[in-house]
Formats: C-alpha cells, structure tokens, sequence
C-alpha cells in the first residue's frame, strides 16, 4: 500500500493554508517528485480550476502536465485510462459532483475494471478529484454527494479529506496509489484553514482517526460531516455529553476498527453524512457495527443524512442537510433508550 | 451504384449492395483489388498507390494465409460453441481484409484498442488465440500480454476503447514518441469501431480529443452494416468517413473487403499519426456475414438475398483469385494453407478443452493492484467456508 510520500514540499515551514490551497501545495509536490503525474479536466490551466484548486500550475508545469481538456468528462476519463496504460499519473478534475455521470459508465466499466480484465498487468494510478456536498448555496448538480455509488464499486478507492492537513497529505498518497482513487473534497470547506507542517508524518490514506476523544456517544462522520460532528460534540460537551467522533477518512476501502473500538466503550453509534440516509454509507457502518459489536450496543445504530428527495433549491438546503441539532436529537435518541 | 465521384472503384464499391441508401452516401471508396481480384490502380492519391506497391507477392501470400487462419479458427470457435465449449462466440466472418489489412500496417511500437471481434487483429499481432478464446469460455476476460503483442484487452462496452486508445496517444505524444522521423520510435494507435459505436459519445468526444490535440490516432470503423439487427443508416445519414471532417480531420472510406487498399489506407494515416500530423478516421465498408454472435439469429432482420450479395465480394476468394491471376499461386499453396488451419484449429480445440477451470479463490486476485483490506477479508472467508463444506455434501440438493 502506498502512503508515504516522504516529507513532500522541501524545506517549506509550517504555514496556515486552506484546504484549496493544501491540495494545490500537496498537487505541486506529486508533479514535482514524479515527471508522469498530470492534472487534467475543465478549466484548470489558465484559470486554476473553478475552486482555483490548480491556481498557477500551468504556468509552472506546463500544458502538457496541466492540461485543460474539453468539456466532455467522458473524455475527460477516458483519456485518463488510456494516458495511464501509457505510464501516466493522471489527476483528473471533475468540476461539480453532479457532473460526474456522463464520466461514471467509464469510471465503473473500464476504470474499476480494467486491473482485473488484464490479471494485474494493466494498473489504473488515476485520481478523480470530486468537489461534493451543499452547503454553498450553489444551483442544481452542484451540492451532491455521491461517494456511496463509487464505493459500491469494487476497483475505485474512495476517500474524503475533512480539513486542510489531511487533504494536502491524501492528495499525494492518493496519486502515489497503483489504483483508481475518487477523491471526494469537501467543497464548503475549501476556504477552511489550518496549520500545515510539510515536514511531519502523514497518516495513512486509508485509516480511519478518532478526532475527538469521547465516552457516551460514538459519532462516525467524513468530509463534510466531521466539522459538523465537531460542532455537535462541542454543543453536546455544554450539556455535559461526552461525544467521540471518527472521521472514516477512507470509504473504500472502510477502516471501522476505530469505530469497533469506540462503539465498544461508548455502547452508542451514531452515523452521519450529507448523502441521503436511505442505501448510504451510513447503512454499511450500522451493519457492521452491529455485526461486531451486537453485544454492546446500548442502543440501535442510528444514521443521520439527507432525505429520500433530489437535493433541494439552495433556500432549502439547510433543512435538507443534516446539521448539528438533527446530528444531537440522534444522540438524544440513542442516549435515551 | 449509388457511389457516384466517378473516380475509381465507383462501379464496384460495395455500397449498393449494402442496401443503405443514406449510409452508403455518395462517397469514393478507395479500392485497389475488384471483387474478382483484379488489381486496380489508384491514382487520387499517389502515396497509396505507394504504399499498396512495396507489398510483395510473399506479402500477399502472408496476408492470405493471416485472412485463413482466421477464418478457420472462426469457425473453429464457432463450432466450440455449438458444442457447449464456449459460452459465446462472436464471428469474424467477412471482415478478415479488413483486420488483417489494418494490423499489418502497424509497427511492432504501436498500440491497438479493439472491440471483441478483432480475432484475426489480434492473430496478426501475435495473439495466440487460445487466449482470445479463454475469454469467451469463461475462464478469463481475455489472457494474452497487452505489452508483448500491442494488443489492449478487449473492449465489450460499445465504444469505450476509442477514449482508451486517444489518452494513450497522447501518452504517446508526451513521450516524444511523434514526429521525430526515427521508424523505430515514432508510434501511432489504431482504435477500433464499429458503424453502431459510431453513435456513442464516447468515440464523437474521441474524436473531439484526438482532433484537439491532434493526437497519434487511427480510427478505424470496420461498417459492417449491422449493430445486431439495427441497420447502418439508422446510425447515420451520411457516410461515417465523412464526419471526420465534422470534426476537422481526414475521413476515408475503404473498400473493407480488399485487403490490399485496406493496408494502404490504414499505413497512410498510421504515417501521418506517427509523423504528428493527427488523427484520420477510416471507415472500412464491410459485411458482418454471420451472426452479431452465437446468440443471434439475424433471419430475424436481414434479408439473405442481401448477404449473397456480399458474398460476392468475399475478402478471401478475392485475394486468391489475385494470387493465382498475378502471382502464381497454385494449387499446393492453399492447400498448404488450408492444412496449416486445419492444424492451428485442430489445436485450438485441445488447447480450449484443456483450459483448467480457475480457482475460486481467483476471483479475488487483482481486484486492485494493491491490497484491500476488504477484498482480503472477504477472500479469507471464502476459503475458509470452503474448506468447512471439505467431505461434506452440500445441504442442498
């Protein structure tokens, strides 16, 4: 498994970044160690992306590394599967989650696959970055979150950074894999900073992290939902509940031995995520942990997500999205049974 | 005839008999040996004629032999599956100039994408087609060296490859591999269609990004008139060679029965792709003389007076009457060959009823390239509730 990546961005200090910016930092320092990674999609050479994600990287890289494509994301994959079968790297961007289907018959037919269809001798080290969730106010196709429809499929790898550190860090691990990764960024986070030490260990792609200690409730959250489940844990701390939060980090693969060993103490789980809760991957965690730890569990595992509508009109999308008072009627819920 | 510049080969074109009015377009059609294999010159363009002239008689010979060898291990195949020995099998049948007139015009550094009915491509390339066969019995999805043979796995998802075989020419390009002038590195890609791929946003954004970056890329749409029962015109109204120019590269349309102007044509834009100066399509106009596949029954949608008529203008018989009129084949060499087909499908059908079938377990090989940890616990599992139901009978009946 591929995850370390050495200390990266030579002899840069510690700085406070946003995550648009770690991952332009992390994007930089993969194309500087390795000549065949190349950043690929709509917009990103001159422009630096919609997020600006890629700002400047054309310039440094050049357009046969930073290359702006047509507007087909397809293409834009397909091309990525055969520039990989070549010896090539390829990061792709995807501008919006929504407009990621036309490109998802090549994701899951050819780009999942074809390590397998050639019994190992054609690996597939393509990224597909992904801004998803709400929260930006944004018009239709633009504040979706579709990770569980990747996971499903055996061949990706899927994960999601939920703040600046870790993207700046998985974006480099995530190139540096010999399989596809989905990418998913968190977009209403884009602007969030943190304090970025170039020179420390990264954790590895696929682990999950207790990111706050706790005892009464375990809450398992990714991407966007971690700051929120942060949120939640501080308001909870006021009325003297102790919530333990697990950001997954990794979808696929799913690392729930943290949230076993949580579950274990705190006898409460609770799973959240912006994507509707019906066939998410919140029902994947519930059944495994109640496969595991069924004998000590206090209450049902219970899930708190999107409901079973399109995503609504931005006015709506804060009822839509779970926030902390739905995250904390859940642990109301579990707490009281 | 519909086919009307009134420059070579109008009178011969396979376009009317192909029954597709709108499809068969107005459109020349490079040929370069009529249906009763004489060999006609062509004169609009003179690097094909070029091109078409270094083949030797030994070349022609060759490439008779390849269009047999696949033809017999076809119906070898084709029987396999008749008697439960393969699950599918998808026919060759009428289009061997085509593929063998496309495949030896590459070089052993370009790369080819086909679909699932490029058998002789891959023979040509050196496949064995034990391996193209394991794919179709269900042992495997197909288990010969892409890199060794140049030949990238088959493509079942209708149009697929041609996005595949774009990335990697521009791979191609960034590698340097285009232009130098040097026949031993510069490199081009062939991507394989069909005349129902053509509908597919994959192959019209293909050829978006090809054009685009005027990548080292050859497509080649064999139009064998049929996407199972769905007829070519009801994919286009115009000669498929003629979007090319939609798309602001070359277009030509090839006689897919002649190998002769097969090979020129497809080693012209092979050049000019190698030499950096971008995609062309070639359509070869073809037949599909059998069926899609062993599950078709195409008495079902197409008329057989329509593939009488094809089968006049059959690839092979072709190329033999041209051998025996302008190069003194006799007797002895195709029966020679015939005889080496006879062995290549004799052993074939060994080889195919030998293939072990593959360990469970296998299924979880190469799932990803690297470990996960998922597919590991699952794979653990499986073995180990295998070898719980050891000595048992199961407990169903």
């Amino acid at each position: 498994m591929s995850q370390g990546t050495g200390t990266g961005d030579g002899g840069r200090g510690p700085e406070r970044v946003t995550m648009a910016r770690a991952l332009n930092l992390g994007l930089r320092a993969a194309m500087e160690r390795e000549p065949k990674v190349l950043v690929m999609g709509e917009d990103i050479g001159a422009l630096g992306g919609v997020f600006r994600v890629t700002e400047g990287l054309a310039k440094d890289f050049g357009e046969e590394r930073v290359v702006d494509t047509p507007l087909a994301e397809a293409g834009i994959v397909g091309t990525a599967i055969g520039l990989a079968m070549r010896g090539y790297r390829p990061v792709c961007e995807i501008q919006f989650d929504g407009f990621v289907f036309p490109a998802y018959d090549q994701i899951v037919t050819q780009l999942a696959k074809m390590t397998h269809r050639s019994r190992g001798t054609l690996t597939m080290p393509v990224v597909i970055r992904i801004p998803y969730g709400g929260g930006i106010g944004a018009v239709e196709h633009h504040s979706e979150s579709p990770e569980a429809l990747f996971a499903h499929h055996t061949g990706l790898r899927c994960v999601s950074p939920s703040n600046a550190v870790d993207a700046y860090w998985m974006i480099q691990q995530a190139i540096a894999s010999p399989d596809p990764v989905i990418f998913f960024e968190p977009k209403r986070h884009y602007w969030d900073k943190a304090e970025l030490d170039p020179s420390a260990e990264p954790y590895p792609l696929h682990r999950a992290r207790v990111v706050r200690p706790g005892t009464d409730v375990t809450v398992v959250a990714h991407g966007p939902t971690v700051p929120l489940a942060l949120r939640a844990a501080d308001a909870a701390a006021e009325e003297g509940r102790s919530l333990e939060v697990v950001d997954l980090r990794s979808i696929s693969p799913l690392d729930l031995a943290p949230v076993e060993e949580s579950v274990r103490r705190t006898g409460r789980c609770v799973v959240a995520h912006e994507a509707p809760v019906f066939l998410g991957l919140g029902a994947e965690v519930a059944a495994r942990v109640s496969e595991r730890c069924f004998y000590s569990l206090e209450a049902p595992v219970l899930r708190v997500g999107g409901f079973s509508v399109p995503y609504p009109a931005a006015r709506l999308e804060e009822e839509y999205l779970p926030d902390a008072d739905r995250l904390l009627e859940a642990v109301d819920r579990v707490l009281d049974t | 005839m519909t086919s009307s510049t009134g420059r070579t080969a109008t009178a011969s074109t396979p376009s009317a008999a192909g029954g597709a009015p709108a499809a068969a377009g107005p459109m020349h059609v490079v040929q370069m040996l009529t249906p009763d294999g004489r060999r006609v010159d062509h004169e609009e363009d003179p690097a094909l004629a070029a091109h078409a002239a270094t083949l030797t008689a030994e070349d022609l010979r060759g490439m008779y032999r390849d269009m047999a060898l696949a033809r017999r291990v076809d119906v070898e195949a084709t029987a396999l599956q008749r008697q439960g020995e393969l699950g599918l099998w998808a026919s060759l049948l009428g289009q061997e100039a085509a593929q063998v007139g496309s495949a030896r015009a590459t070089l052993p550094q370009d790369r080819l994408f086909p679909t699932y009915r490029e058998h002789a491509v891959a023979m040509v390339r050196g496949v064995d087609p034990a391996h193209v066969l394991s794919l179709f019995r269900g042992v495997d999805r197909g288990g010969w060296d892409v890199e060794a043979t140049g030949v990238s796995p088959y493509a079942l998802v209708i149009g697929s490859q041609t996005l595949h075989a774009t990335g990697y020419a521009m791979g191609v390009q960034r590698d340097g591999a285009v232009g130098t002038g040097d026949p031993a590195r510069d490199a081009c890609v062939l991507a394989y269609f069909g005349d129902g791929a053509s509908s597919q946003g994959d192959v019209n954004e293909a050829f978006v990004f090809a054009t685009a970056y005027q990548a080292p890329v050859v497509f080649v749409c064999q139009n064998n008139q049929w996407a199972i029962s769905v007829p070519a015109e009801r994919q286009t109204r115009v000669p498929i060679a003629q979007r090319a120019s939609g798309f602001g590269f070359p277009g030509v349309r090839v006689d897919g029965n002649d190998v002769v102007a097969c090979y020129a044509v497809v080693r012209a834009a092979a050049e000019r792709a190698r030499a950096g100066e971008g995609p062309t399509l070639v359509e070869a106009f073809t037949y599909r003389m059998g069926a899609h596949t062993t599950s078709d029954d195409p008495g079902r949608y197409r008329p057989s007076v329509e593939v009488e008529q094809w089968r006049a203008r059959d690839p092979l018989t072709r190329l033999e009457a041209h051998l025996r009129r302008d190069h003194g084949a006799d007797d002895a060499f195709f029966a020679d060959v015939a005889r080496e087909g006879d062995t290549a499908a004799s052993r074939l059908r060994r080889a195919v009823l030998e293939m072990p079938d593959p360990e469970p377990g296998s299924m979880f090989d190469h799932a990803y390239a690297a470990e996960h940890p998922q597919v590991e616990e699952e794979r653990a599992w499986y073995a180990a509730y295998l070898a719980g139901l050891d000595g048992e009978e199961g407990r169903t009946a």
